[in-house]
């Protein structure tokens, strides 16, 4: 059965207190942002991406059917804004990831690999809503940055007609 | 039905053993920035030096994963053009990128599967640095089959990268 990270285990010092956490999932919900040009006008501008998919509306409706954002811009849509009025709660992107540095004491932590299968595009105006869940986590090891585990945590993005607009797995490796 | 606009390439022009046209970039401490900026990524690492430098032990800001993937799409569609749809996309990380580095885009053709309107093209991407390995990437793409095709017609089910 799924458990909820309101149902996580709390810190984790014991082999069996690490891996209840897999199979936690937690739902974050819809992004802050709608997906919108002025986001995709200056993706573009970073990476000087000329696709007329993106820059030209003719060229996306015939295409497409509608204007889209470069399925690259993924997490875009699903970061938190930094301030919102009335918002007092820190949210943090990839919560659930956070939360395992939180309970394992393991502060630092890199990206090892990111593997995305793309689905729906995301089109002007969507909003993102992402579920995260614990694949694995590894035991403890020692490589060339510290002792810390390695674990995969997977996200889920569907659109407000729950389209799946995208499935990604991140492995991390987290360390003290 | 005919396309307005015209197909840039189509599945049955790629072979395995193609390579991509070379892309170079010149990374300035902009580009990491505006690259952390547009991914709405506000990780220090990304766009404060000194925080790099006096707390974290690293040399300098680096370019975050998300501006890679974006650098790698427009690579990828640079070559396929409008049509060319990404299906999938797998990063390993092996260094970080930093200003005065110069990224280097090659890739490879490894696979090429015929699905009717659709070709499915498997790719080894490799970002490098210095003649070193800083990111890998396995990509999977999806060409029109024909100049009359259109991958982003595929929906629902019927999209299967």
């Amino acid at each position: 059965m799924t458990k909820s990270v309101d149902s996580a285990p709390a810190p984790a010092r014991t082999e069996e207190e690490v891996q209840a956490w897999v199979g936690v999932s937690l739902d974050a919900g819809f992004g802050d942002v709608v997906a919108q040009q002025g986001y995709v006008l200056h993706w573009n501008e970073a990476v000087e991406n000329a696709n007329p998919l993106y820059w030209d509306d003719d060229v996306a409706k015939e295409l497409v059917g509608d204007p889209i954002a470069p399925p690259t811009m993924l997490s875009v849509w699903m970061r938190p804004l930094m301030f919102r009025p009335g918002r007092t709660e820190i949210i943090r992107p990839l919560e659930l990831h956070f939360r395992l540095k939180d309970a394992f004491e393991l502060p630092k932590g890199i990206v090892a690999s990111n593997d995305i299968t793309f689905g729906e595009p995301v089109r002007l105006g969507d909003r993102v809503r992402t579920v995260q869940s614990v694949r694995s986590v590894s035991p403890i090891k020692t490589i060339r940055l510290g002792t810390g585990r390695f674990w995969t945590v997977d996200v889920t993005y569907t659109n407000q007609r729950d389209e799946v607009v995208a499935v990604e797995s991140y492995d991390f490796f987290c360390y003290v | 039905m005919t396309s307005a606009t015209a197909v840039v390439l189509t599945g049955t022009q790629v072979a395995v053993g193609d390579t991509l046209p070379e892309l170079r970039v010149d990374v300035t401490p902009r580009t990491v920035v505006m690259g952390a900026s547009s991914s709405r990524d506000w990780q220090p690492q990304h766009h404060d030096h000194r925080h790099c430098v006096d707390v974290a032990n690293l040399p300098d800001i680096f370019l975050n994963t998300p501006n890679q993937a974006g650098f790698i799409e427009r690579y990828l569609t640079d070559w396929g053009g409008p049509h060319c749809r990404i299906g999938k996309l797998g990063f390993r990380m092996k260094r970080t990128v930093v200003p005065g580095n110069t990224m280097v885009f090659n890739a490879t053709v490894t696979g090429v599967t015929g699905d009717a309107d659709v070709t499915w093209v498997d790719l080894e991407v490799a970002l490098t640095v210095d003649d070193a390995l800083a990111t890998g990437c396995t990509a999977r793409v999806a060409l029109p089959t024909t100049s009359t095709d259109n991958p982003w017609q595929r929906r629902g089910s019927a999209w299967t990268p």
